[in-house]
């Protein structure tokens, strides 16, 4: 069966026919050609395909394509600002080792920016809590968490996040 | 002391931009036009004759390009022992065994064709014990081997051990068994091939040995009548390596089949289960070990035997005792040492090379052995370890020459940064273990070298083409850093490009935590030749003597006057732009100064070996047997750090991946089949796992090393077992021999103890049922 979904992605507003059983990971990377959000395991259990959906990380290789019909959709390459500065938490895990061999970096970004949205001063075992769905097998999460820390730890001084809050609440 | 401006920095991994904003590109992602999708069919049965092939429906199918089956390929055979074939034919040996394969328009398509290809098969006894495979009436694995057992005589004595035994004040003898894991490399494997008019074969690749790959895959192409063509391998961004990737695969054969056989790409890329079930597992072992020391505490002999569980087919697995030799006659002084390894073909799957290449399964037997033997000794395990640990200028019984080493400043360093001392609670322990790996190459095979070419543009940036592998470990930067260092400039400026052996020298591939060492002497040498030239030239243009020159912040600069001083692209420029101008390009091969082991397998492996010791403390649960780890420290010697921040990443890494190892990974086999290929039930770590960890670095700087420093790659995961193990053992006074040390096994071994059988029945008060319980 096929259907029409409109949607907001990466901020541009969508509007695509899509097929019935098409998960929302096969229509990013397959029929956009937004190959960020990556595939581990393509059954919920490594969070590579972790993308945000109305600000909640959710496993795009579980989430059926039909049900974002109205919702908002953020993935790994609307993350930065259109001049290509990177959000923070990017920052981050660039600046701290939290990046080796990458392929679980968007999924975990993206889950580390739902859990700072929510709770911008996270403490550690938040922190763990929240990429616990995140498997990485390079980094031993150590750097991960120590970057998302660095982040959180300066949610009092309102660094740069104030930049990328600004859109969603003004 | 020498002020460097990149190297010792905390500078971070060159793609990590690319990679945290979505644009890097992985086998996953690439698509080439008219790209087909390939697809693999593995064998329903551990052992059995295929009777018959029926591939008739799959080929009518619409959107099938292609069909191959065993019997419809040419004779390539691949892997360290040649045993393997891309696709089998007479026979199935493991359920990972390749039967047909397919290509098709789509995934779903080819999907589709493989469920149609029908398979008779006639099942064949199987053998799934390597105790039991060595037996005379064993069914064999392979009729034309003759026996079960491999024809690797990995034996060694050197010294006396019979004698030794005699003199020695105390002996220990244990069994310790290690079981399969794997590498769980989020990015799953892959290859795409195609061929052009004239049979020149490109192959994009998953792979850590470019160059010997290219090498495999030559050879096919002969296999299959094509003579002297050229073979491209490019390496795609790898999604983790962790040795998974050092031998080449049955899927990178079908892939190149089935692109000969359509005239099309054809890609394959595995699922989450094809990558548990169809990938190469740690190497399990049966260890047995006895060792003796003086009254004093010294050691006086080591003896180890071992078998393995080869698997199936052959490939670097079944290698893996000659790394385990290492830690056997060179970890601590020990003048007596024997050891013998047997591996075995069993209808298992097969081993091939993990993190630290057999050293974790024999680090996990002498490190346990070290606590037993110090203890039967009366003699604190820690004085133990430092009355018989290497120092610099110690040769061993295998000649492994020992320069640099800070063996000893890691013991202490685990001692005061742990508080080893401090009163523990019930069910608290703590416990060590020590490590060597080869840190400056290891000659495994016959060339130990790493090629790099350096081409400096006109704007003052510069090419580094390197045989190095980079899969996600940061060789790029470490690469990046040396040249930037030798030359005055910003990593920035340095665009190392290290994934085509059609523009990158040889390199034996990233194994043995060799790349720092070998490919940043490589890279270093050519730099240096680099500078050579930049001197000369601007020696002339700014009419100074080039040994008052120094290049620094993108110039070069007089050290006398600072009037003469060039911005370095103006300089290249200038000399570019000028009649018999020259553009700077330099190359440099090096090949480290190793030994290959001889007929008696003495020689020194590596330029240089890296020490590290491991301390932990846990608690022990000992109603439930869960062990939980308090505190970690994983102390090494590393020379020099090049980049502490990568290098930090490399230990946690590898700490994390040897927790794992030690307490919740194993590959759950039954007669050969997986039962557990999946994330859920094979239970890697995740953040909630971490232990608090803390990292001490020992910079002995090597004076082989680049800049000093020493591989550290793999150790991070070597003696994470045996010191939990240790720790365990002072925590509750029991002793984990194998692993995973589980709750189940930890609770049985405490119960055993207390006398309580698994039923909970004590021992003596015997009700009359039976007692059954199920592994
Ligand atoms: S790919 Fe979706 S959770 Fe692994
Ligand atoms: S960086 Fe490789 S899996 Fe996380």
């Amino acid at each position: 069966m096929e259907r029409i979904v409109s949607f907001v992605l990466n901020g541009s507003e969508m509007q695509l026919r899509i097929q019935d059983h098409w998960t929302l990971l096969h229509l990013l990377r397959e029929e956009l050609g937004l190959l960020g959000t990556k595939e581990g395991c393509g059954s919920g259990e490594c969070g590579a395909c972790t993308v945000l959906v109305d600000g909640m990380a959710v496993n795009s290789c579980l989430y059926l394509a039909a049900e974002i019909e109205g919702k908002t959709v953020l993935t790994i390459e609307g993350l930065a600002l259109p001049d290509g500065t990177l959000h923070p938490i990017q920052e981050a895990f660039v600046e701290q080792g939290g990046i080796q061999c990458g392929f679980c970096s968007p999924g975990m970004i993206l889950s580390a920016k739902a859990l700072l949205d929510e709770n911008p001063a996270a403490g550690e075992e938040e922190i763990k809590e929240a990429i616990a769905g995140n498997i990485c097998r390079c980094t031993g999460y150590v750097q991960i968490i120590e970057s998302i820390q660095s982040v959180s730890s300066r949610a009092q001084e309102k660094v740069k996040v104030v930049a990328w809050q600004a859109d969603e609440e003004d | 002391m020498n002020q460097f401006h990149t190297v010792g920095k905390r500078i971070p991994k060159l793609d990590a931009m690319d990679k945290a904003t979505g644009r890097s590109q992985y086998i996953q992602d690439l698509k080439v036009p008219g790209m087909l999708y390939g697809k693999i069919l593995y064998s329903k049965y551990p052992h059995a004759k295929i009777v018959h092939i029926d591939t008739s429906k799959a080929k009518k199918l619409p959107g099938v390009r292609g069909v191959l089956t065993g019997y419809d390929i040419p004779e390539i055979k691949f892997g360290v022992y040649k045993d393997n074939r891309p696709l089998k034919a007479g026979k199935v040996r493991s359920y990972r065994d390749e039967v047909a394969a397919v290509a098709a328009v789509d995934p779903e398509t080819a999907e589709e064709a493989i469920s149609l290809i029908e398979v008779t098969y006639e099942a064949l006894p199987g053998i799934f014990d390597p105790v039991a495979a060595m037996r005379e009436d064993a069914p064999l694995v392979h009729e034309a081997h003759k026996t079960n057992i491999l024809k690797m005589p990995w034996k060694l004595h050197y010294g006396d051990v019979e004698e030794a035994k005699k003199k020695a004040a105390y002996i220990v003898e244990e069994n310790f068994s290690t079981t399969w894991v794997t590498h769980c490399c989020l990015g799953a494997s892959g290859a795409l091939a195609w061929f052009d008019y004239a049979d020149n074969l490109t192959i994009y690749s998953n792979t850590q040995i470019p160059s010997l790959a290219q090498k495999d895959f030559i050879d096919a192409l002969d296999a299959m009548g094509m003579k002297n063509r050229r073979v491209r391998v490019i390496k795609p961004l790898i999604g983790g390596g962790f040795g998974s990737k050092l031998d080449t695969y049955a899927y990178e054969y079908i892939a190149i089949l089935l692109a000969h056989h359509t005239r099309k790409p054809v890609k394959i890329v595995f699922d989450r289960q094809e990558e548990f079930i169809a990938t190469s597992t740690r190497q399990p072992t049966l260890t047995r070990i006895a060792q003796g020391c003086d009254k004093e505490g010294k050691l006086l002999f080591r003896d180890i035997s071992m078998i393995l569980d080869n698997g199936a087919y052959t490939s670097w697995g079944a290698t893996t005792p000659s790394v385990m030799m290492m830690p056997i006659t060179t970890l601590y002084k020990v003048p007596n040492v024997r050891y013998e390894a047997k591996c075995v073909y069993t209808n298992n799957t097969y081993a091939q090379a993990m993190r630290g290449y057999g050293n974790p399964q024999a680090t996990f037997a002498i490190e346990s052995s070290m606590d037993m033997l110090a203890e039967a000794a009366g003699i604190d395990r820690v004085a133990f370890r430092e009355i018989n640990a290497n120092e610099s200028g110690y040769v061993s019984p295998q000649n492994f020459k020992i320069t640099s080493c800070g063996l000893k400043e890691c013991i202490n360093a685990v001692v005061r940064e742990l508080d080893m001392d401090r009163p523990k609670e019930k069910g608290e322990g703590v416990g060590m273990a020590s490590l060597i790996h080869v840190g400056g190459g290891a000659r495994v095979y016959k060339s130990d070298g790493c090629g790099t070419i350096i081409k400096v543009d006109d704007f003052g940036k510069v090419n580094v083409f390197t045989g190095a592998s980079d899969m996600g470990q940061g060789a790029d930067t470490v690469i990046a850093q040396i040249v930037a260092e030798e030359l005055g400039l910003a990593v920035d400026d340095i665009h190392v490009i290290h994934t085509d052996t059609d523009v990158c020298p040889w390199d034996v591939g990233a194994h043995a935590s060799r790349t720092t060492f070998v490919a940043g002497n490589s890279a270093l040498g050519a730099a240096k030749k680099i500078k050579a030239q930049v001197l000369e030239v601007a020696s002339k243009i700014l009419d100074t003597p080039e040994d008052k020159l120094v290049l620094r912040d993108r110039s070069v600069c007089s050290m006398e006057d600072d009037t003469r001083t060039m911005e370095f692209g103006k300089l290249l420029r200038k000399a570019h732009f000028s009649r018999s101008g020259r553009m700077l390009m330099a190359e440099h091969f090096y090949d480290p100064a190793n030994e290959n082991l001889g007929r008696d397998f003495r020689g020194n492996l590596s330029m240089t070996y890296t020490f590290g010791v491991h301390g932990v403390r846990v608690k022990v649960d000992e109603e439930t047997g869960k062990v939980k780890i308090l505190d970690y420290v994983a102390a090494h010697d590393v020379g020099k750090a090049i980049n502490p921040m990568l290098l930090e990443g490399q230990v946690y890494g590898g700490v994390m991946m040897g927790i794992g190892y030690a307490l919740t990974e194993q590959i759950l086999s039954e007669k050969g089949q997986c039962m557990n290929p999946n994330f859920r039930d094979y239970k890697i770590l995740t953040a909630k796992d971490v232990v608090p960890m803390k990292a001490p670095v020992l910079e002995s700087s090597d004076p082989d090393g680049p800049f000093g420093a020493k591989g550290i790659g793999e150790p991070g995961c070597v003696p994470t077992a045996p010191a939990i193990a240790n720790a365990i053992y002072d925590a509750v006074g029991v002793r984990i021999k194998n692993l995973p040390m589980t709750p189940e096994r930890v609770l049985a071994a405490i119960r055993e103890k207390r006398g309580i059988d698994l039923c909970g029945i004590q021992a003596g008060k015997d009700t009359g049922d039976a007692c059954v319980v199920e592994e």
